[in-house]
């Protein structure tokens, strides 16, 4: 047996879950497992309870509002890779999820598991703090709004009281026309991250940057945005020049620092990166353009 | 003093009913207490991907899913690929047909991997095939015969 031992809990809805998070002492919740497994299987953790969250079936939902799009916590990553929905709200989270892990691990993993995880790599909080996203906690006193810019306290740390638990997520969709892409380098495919960038971005009819959002994985301890590339490069011809500039804004960050990659070398992949993204979000704002 | 619940799953189209410690994983339920030892755990933390079975028709990792998490659910390991018969599924026999196997510890999660990825995508290309296996490790590395196996197996399933 793997793992230490642990009472397990298997709730069928949030209101009873939120009841067992208020009177259990050292409790886990068990999402997709895609992370928990194994840190559970190493004895990294050993919880006194294991709060199953698989089988409350109101925590798994998609639904696409006028600007937004509200996901359920217990969402599958390979229902989201499928959902229709999903690609024309915003297709930036498809095309990250091809490399969140492998099929196997997306049929499990949920992307309230990735948020509240908060893997310095993961994809899906780089693309939840792309689209501004708001998230929903539920607890003792009922639930709470969070911003994603609040949501990342320290590494691997998220905005949340050991009673709460993350019930949703809202992003907010771009209404206008726009191009996106989420481009990053690991050493396998699914393997962390050592740097990505999220780019979504709306051009004017001068091929100018109207509005653009732009956001980085792997490099920091949690997600960030790169609010002040973004200044940079709105109202700019995405020149060459213009992208070196919003580049060199990396190098003010704190990057981590870890067997896998140094800081000084994600910082600079994080550079290409973000070349690359705003390469290919730009190309496709174009082919919107075009198409209009 | 182990916390046990009694499940009930249907693997390859049997029914059993056990009482199970709750932090059983399904690959030490299915390899112990059913003795389908098709099953091959390797990493036991989900990196390797030899324990590959399918939950309720999708591929899933085995050594990081609880056997209680998988009650009232279909699984599908490697002894339920061939016919009754013997007949090899038409992976399993790509798969002799073209070397893609050597010590074979990494064979069935790949053979499972591989049957769920063709069922939703039934012409793959090279690329896609190589990303669809991504998370499963060989360490003879095999993997030319492997993905051989799989783009012949394609092609033989979408004529038959």
């Amino acid at each position: 047996m793997k793992p230490a031992p642990f009472k397990y809990h298997d709730p069928r809805s949030v209101k009873d879950l939120v009841g067992l998070l208020a009177s259990l002492e050292n409790a886990k919740l068990l999402a997709g497992g895609q992370s928990l497994g194994p840190m559970l299987n190493f004895r990294y953790l050993m919880p006194d309870h294991l709060i199953d969250l698989n089988r409350i079936a109101e925590l798994a939902y998609i639904r696409p509002g006028a600007d937004t799009l509200e996901i359920g916590a217990m969402t599958r990553q390979r229902t989201l890779e499928h959902s229709q929905e999903v690609q024309r709200t915003c297709p930036v989270l498809v095309e990250a999820l091809h490399s969140v892990g492998h099929i196997a691990t997306r049929n499990r993993g949920t992307i309230g598991g990735s948020l509240s995880h908060l893997d310095p790599a993961a994809e899906l909080p780089g693309v939840c703090a792309l689209h501004d996203a708001m998230l929903t906690v539920a607890g003792p006193n009922g639930t709470r709004s969070i911003a994603m810019a609040e949501w990342g306290v320290s590494f691997m740390t998220p905005n949340l009281e050991p009673n709460e638990v993350l019930t949703g997520v809202t992003l907010k969709a771009w209404r206008e026309p726009h191009g996106y892409a989420f481009v990053e380098l690991a050493r396998r495919q699914g393997d962390f991250a050592m740097a990505g960038v999220g780019c979504l971005v709306a051009l004017d009819g001068n091929s100018k940057v109207r509005r653009i959002a732009l956001s980085l994985i792997g490099v920091t301890t949690t997600p960030v945005r790169l609010s002040a590339a973004e200044k940079l490069l709105t109202g700019s011809d995405l020149a060459g020049e213009a992208i070196k500039a919003a580049a060199a804004e990396i190098g003010a960050l704190e990057a981590l620092d870890d067997a896998h990659a140094t800081g000084t070398y994600r910082k600079r992949l994080a550079g290409v990166m973000l070349g690359r993204a705003i390469g290919r979000a730009a190309e496709r704002a174009r082919m919107q353009g075009s198409r209009q | 003093m182990s916390d046990r619940r009694t499940i009930e799953v249907t693997v390859n189209g049997v029914r059993h009913t056990r009482e199970v410690e709750t932090r059983l994983t399904l690959g030490d339920f299915l390899r112990h207490e059913l003795g389908l030892t098709g099953t091959h755990i390797g990493c036991e933390h989900g990196v390797c991907g030899a324990c590959t079975i399918h939950l309720d028709g999708a591929a899933a990792r085995s050594c990081i899913l609880f056997a209680v998490q998988a009650h009232g659910c279909e699984i599908t390991t490697v002894e339920g690929l061939a016919k009754s018969d013997g007949t090899l599924h038409a992976v399993q026999q790509a798969f002799r047909d073209h070397h893609g196997l050597q010590c074979g510890f990494c064979t069935p999660g790949m053979q499972m991997t591989i049957t769920a990825f063709l069922a939703e995508n039934s012409s793959p290309s090279e690329k896609e095939v190589r990303e669809a296996i991504s998370g499963n490790l060989c360490r003879c590395t095999g993997y030319q015969g492997i993905v051989a196996a799989a783009l012949d197996a394609a092609q033989k399933l979408r004529g038959a």
